[in-house]
């Protein structure tokens, strides 16, 4: 199905979200990969606050190239979220909901996004150049020592993704290959 | 010196001395021939710097034509401007053959998912292609291959420093993203995407040929490489690339290409693999056993149903390409590189 959503991601537009939906996204997200994920996560260790409100949010593993001059943002596909694992379920119980990355999730995260109301979304990995179109916005608000690890604000309009985890823990992963497979015996 | 055969006419005679060069001692006379060759008295010693061939004329009067491999001289600095264009290149244009193996595996496609993810691709490098962007926002490790002639002298500082300041420029100038960190425990961004993963090889010639192949690690992380005993065989070469595809899945960005190196050492095996990537996708190992082999794992590869993305469809590799050597009598070490559909790399010789 093919949808066009608005963010915030509350949990009640969570729930219409299905693995293998076609989403175009529009509204505020934040940018963040491996280290600023692990400085995130040592903050809340610490009861410190987050440089966002995590509140259903959605955060983009991104790590993008840096803006020529007059572009809003240079190349901007999505990293590998497995590398994430490990702090995912940190940031759901801190409010964060929507998740945007490609490849694999550990069985841990599937269990926390069923329990949070996460959802996991598909950006095209490797089609930088044609997601960068969708970034409007873009503003460092924290992390700048990271480089191109360093905390974004982005606002996109219709950004194309597809879910591939959905709130129930339905992934696309595994019910696309089935369904190609059965189709192609 | 090679004696090649013996010439007619007598050209320019030389009074100067040459015997830096080693050349006999009876010589009285030169004659240049060819025009690739230029000449720069020193001290009037001959400095030559070019592959020449002249005639030489002894006391005797005999007369041959001889051919000298004099060093070529090239300044490092060339090597840096090349690998600074070569950087940026390679980003944001993807080979020929990359492209159109996109295309034809987009025509083969039945699912709506699949389709447009490939669709998705294609507009992708036609906008990097067009307003000069990175493909893709993991412009990786630089892995720079040097293949220099043997009769190159290098001058004019550090080749290696050389190396790392193309890098470094290209990186910056052309808005590509520094993802280098400068250890692998401690991390640490090193700034300026440099080091470069540099290999070079000494190959006959007078000619230097740059290869700069950026590689980004959603894909390098899912590689691997086993040591097999000989009696695994064939067989067990085809599982562990199945094996290998299978456990990578969505994530190095499918379709991907599949680098296989098998031979060697532990680390031949390795760099095998990494040079199958650089191998066009349109070719075929020449000897017909691993032809044979790189199309029916590609087959397999391609009923395995991960698909575009990892969403399921017919298209989880673009290709695979097979390196070999010769490798120990207790030995059969394999292999994979596993690259994306961004599979990046520019070649220059100069």
């Amino acid at each position: 199905m093919e949808k066009h959503i608005t963010l915030p991601l509350t949990e009640e537009l969570a729930k219409t979200l299905h693995a293998g939906d076609t989403v175009y996204l529009t509204g505020t997200i934040y940018t963040s990969r491996d280290a600023g994920h692990k400085r995130m996560c040592e903050a809340l260790a610490k009861g410190e606050t987050l440089p966002f409100d995590p509140t259903d949010a959605t955060i983009y593993y991104v790590g993008p190239t840096p803006a020529k001059p007059g572009q809003v943002i240079g190349s901007a596909g999505p990293t590998t979220s497995g590398r994430m694992d490990a702090y995912a379920p940190t940031m759901m119980s801190a409010g964060a909901r929507g998740m945007i990355g490609k490849g694999a999730r550990l069985l841990e995260v599937v269990e926390a996004m069923k329990k949070y109301h996460g959802v996991y979304f598909g950006a095209i990995g490797g089609a930088g150049a044609l997601l960068a179109r969708c970034i409007k916005k873009a503003e460092l608000i924290a992390y700048e020592d990271l480089g191109a690890e360093a905390l974004r604000k982005l606002y996109v309009e219709d950004m194309p993704l597809v879910v591939i985890i959905d709130c129930e823990g339905k992934n696309l992963y595994e019910e696309g290959r089935a369904a190609y497979l059965a189709s192609h015996k | 010196m090679t004696h090649t055969k013996t010439v007619g006419t007598m050209g320019l005679a030389w009074s100067i001395s040459v015997h830096s060069y080693g050349i006999p001692k009876n010589l009285v006379a030169l004659a240049m021939r060819g025009s690739n060759y230029y000449i720069k008295t020193k001290n009037e010693n001959l400095t030559i710097s070019a592959h020449i061939e002249y005639s030489i004329y002894y006391k005797n009067l005999k007369r041959t034509t001889e051919k000298e491999n004099f060093m070529r001289e090239i300044e490092v600095a060339k090597i840096t401007d090349t690998l600074e264009r070569l950087c940026i290149e390679a980003n944001e244009h993807l080979p020929q053959d990359v492209k159109s193996a996109i295309l034809q595996c987009r025509a083969l496609e039945d699912g709506e998912i699949a389709k447009n993810v490939l669709d998705n691709m294609i507009e992708n490098y036609e906008i990097a292609d067009r307003e000069h962007v990175p493909v893709c926002q993991d412009t990786g490790m630089a892995c720079v291959f040097l293949e220099i002639g043997q009769d190159v002298h290098l001058t004019g500082g550090d080749l290696r420093e050389a190396v790392d300041e193309g890098v470094r420029r290209g990186y910056e100038k052309g808005y590509l993203r520094k993802s280098v960190v400068k250890d692998p425990v401690r991390r640490g961004n090193t700034g300026d995407n440099t080091p470069a993963m540099l290999y070079t090889e000494i190959v006959p010639g007078e000619q230097i040929r740059i290869t700069v192949a950026p590689k980004g690690f959603g894909s390098e992380n899912m590689s691997a490489i086993r040591m097999f005993k000989p009696s695994a065989g064939l067989e067990g070469i085809k599982d562990f690339i199945i094996e290998t595809v299978e456990n990578a899945g969505p994530n190095p960005c499918p379709p991907m290409v599949v680098g296989v190196g098998i031979g060697g050492t532990f680390d031949k095996a390795a760099l095998l693999a990494k040079k199958a990537l650089l191998r066009p996708l349109d070719s075929s190992h020449p000897d017909p056993f691993y032809a044979e082999l790189e199309q029916e794992m590609l087959q397999k590869i391609n009923k395995l149903g991960i698909g575009p993305q990892g969403f399921g469809g017919r298209t989880t590799a673009l290709g695979l390409n097979i390196e070999t050597m010769p490798t120990h009598i207790a030995g059969m070490p394999c292999a994979i590189n596993i690259s994306c559909h961004v599979t990046r790399h520019q070649t220059e010789v100069i």
